[in-house]
């Protein structure tokens, strides 16, 4: 466990190396093509400048910045007891501190987790998922997400996300630049001083490095991003000790055909347990640009798991469902015998419509509404800007106190 | 080269060895301490979620009392696993005694398929969930609890490392072992 931390460490800060060296190299590029060879100390100090901007606005509020763009919630342990509960669990089950809880108001099932550090972490979910999953399943999607905390990928995805940011921004800016703006160029390089061949050579290198550039970055980041959403997989059985539960969960997110999660964009897409952009049919398609397993492939070594729980026998189920080598580093491979365990969810009313009211019902409390049960079995939902003392029950017109505290 | 070079060289070489061993007995037994804390915090947390299960029993029973007036048996198993549970001072009794808890609590709540009205009950559904989730909690302190157990275990056993450990007498810990046959082979208790 403890070795697999370090590797994944080790391998973010050689990963985020490989990224700033494809932002520097960028700005340097760029710096040159338009204002001749000295511009390129220019160029990189305005993109070194960039970085460390976003790097710090990231640290110190990154978290917030992408709970807000996914239009999350913090909740309590009132408005959802049952999910509080599953996060307590994983943390405990984890040795981590109790993260914070938020719940997106968005049908389509998904999840992801952010922060800092262990201490300063956040859990997610969508409304979506709490209504269509079962207990055993939640507590599956939940261990995944407290594992990619306990792995220290949260941070990881943040900075990468944000230097993936910068380096498109620059080179889009510098792209269009190009074409609308040529005419700036010509005077900064004629200023330089320089013949115009040497320019031309410059400026054709720029445009193919501002062109290679994201798309380099994107392919460092991808590659790792997939990694370690199997080791995610992998920690979430050890925890919950139960991979049916996961299983069962990204097949009902797979074929959930609720509209795709608003909230999400390119940047953020990485960080869900499922890939919020995957259409209907394409999760055969594995290719360089996703930044998810194929989902397909990841409940197949779920389901392929049958000797035991640890990081070996997830390591084996993949061997064999894929037939290439292990994403595990070898040494994180001692040998621990976990027991599997039973199932022990009730099943949950698979019934559409009870699934969209209990969405409905998930968003009310988030959103401060009152639930009030009347003895004549109606639930009346108060909205948080009711004025008044007391209401009455439309059915049985039995008289109620709104209680607000 | 002297005799007095020699021994010069041969009394730093020792010196430097010396140091190297109290450098690493030092590190070791600060390992050791940090370990050892963490097994003694996992087995805190085990404590929170029993004591919070023996805390939750008296509510679920005055909850369901109004609707199961023929199960006294059925409560009077519960109270009594409690007591006995509470009181329990070892490892291995307390791990006995909560087993005999947690079977007394499934039990129950099979004989609760039985009243519908009590299982539509909110207060009663709420309960249940705590419950429920304190079972869990319980089960995965106790995995967390005999994790640590096993790596604080390994290191004070393996060479060279144990050698230290006989020195400041760090010795091995139980692990939360579940006695009741019927829990070993469920481990969760489902509702």
């Amino acid at each position: 466990m403890w070795e697999l931390i370090r590797i994944n460490k080790r391998n973010s800060v050689l990963l985020l190396m490989l990224m700033a060296v494809c932002l520097l190299g960028l700005g340097a590029v760029i710096g040159m093509a338009i204002s001749g060879p000295d511009g390129g100390m220019l160029g990189l100090m305005i993109a070194t400048g960039i970085w460390v901007v976003l790097t710090l606005i990231s640290f110190s509020s990154g978290d917030q910045i992408l709970l807000a763009a996914s239009n999350a919630t913090a909740v309590t342990h009132d408005v959802h007891p049952q999910l509080f509960n599953v996060v307590e669990e994983m943390s405990i089950a984890s040795g981590l501190p109790m993260p914070k809880v938020y719940i997106i108001n968005d049908p389509a099932p998904n999840a992801f987790a952010t922060g800092r550090n262990p201490k300063s972490a956040s859990v997610a979910v969508t409304a979506g998922l709490l209504a269509k999953l079962n207990r055993d399943e939640l507590q599956g999607v939940v261990g995944h997400e407290m594992s990619h905390i306990l792995h220290r990928d949260i941070l990881f995805v943040t900075l990468a996300g944000i230097m993936l940011g910068s380096v498109v921004l620059l080179s889009q800016v510098f792209l269009r630049g190009m074409m609308y703006g040529g005419g700036s160029r010509r005077r900064y390089s004629s200023g330089g001083g320089k013949g115009g061949g040497g320019a031309a050579i410059l400026l054709i290198i720029a445009i193919v490095v501002a062109i290679l550039a994201p798309i380099m970055t994107q392919l460092l980041y991808f590659a790792l991003s997939r990694r370690r959403e199997y080791l995610a997989d992998a920690g979430s059985v050890r925890l919950t000790r139960y991979p049916e539960g996961l299983a069962s969960a990204l097949e009902k997110i797979a074929n959930d055909r609720a509209p795709q999660l608003a909230s999400a964009n390119k940047v953020t897409a990485p960080m869900f347990i499922v890939n919020p952009f995957k259409k209907m049919g394409q999760w055969n398609l594995s290719d360089l640009t996703s930044t998810h397993p194929p989902i397909s492939e990841r409940i197949r070594i779920l389901r392929n798991m049958s000797q035991g729980a640890s990081l070996k026998d997830y390591s084996d189920a993949f061997v064999n469902v894929t037939k290439s080598r292990t994403v595990m580093p070898v040494s994180a491979l001692t040998k621990e015998d976990i027991a599997l365990r039973q199932a022990s969810a009730e099943a949950k009313n698979e019934q559409k419509e009870k699934q969209l009211r209990q969405v409905g019902d998930i968003m009310r409390k988030v959103n401060g509404f009152i639930f009030l049960t009347c003895a004549c079995g109606m639930t009346l939902k108060i909205p948080p800007n009711y004025s008044a003392a007391t209401v009455e029950c439309p059915r049985c017109h039995t008289v109620h106190n709104v209680n607000k505290t | 080269m002297s005799i007095g070079m020699i021994a010069l060289i041969v009394l730093l070489v020792i010196a430097a060895g010396l140091l190297l061993v109290i450098l690493y007995v030092i590190g070791t037994y600060n390992v050791f301490v940090g370990l050892r804390n963490q097994v003694d915090n996992a087995w805190s947390q085990i404590d929170v979620q029993l004591k919070r299960r023996h805390d939750l029993i008296p509510n679920l029973v005055e909850t369901a009392k109004g609707y199961m007036k023929h199960e006294r048996g059925t409560f009077e198993a519960i109270t009594n696993a409690r007591a006995q549970a509470m009181g329990a001072k070892t490892v291995a009794d307390a791990g006995k005694a909560e087993g005999a808890l947690g079977d007394a609590l499934s039990k129950f709540m099979l004989v609760v398929e039985n009243y519908p009205d009590l299982k539509a009950n909110q207060n009663f559904l709420a309960v249940q969930e705590e419950l429920s989730s304190t079972e869990n909690k319980i089960a995965f302190s106790r995995q967390a609890y005999n994790d640590q157990t096993m790596f604080f275990n390994n290191r004070i056993q393996m060479f060279p490392s144990n050698i230290v450990a006989g020195i400041f007498s760090f010795t091995k810990r139980d692990f939360f072992e579940v006695s009741a046959a019927a829990e070993r082979e469920a481990p969760k208790v489902s509702f």
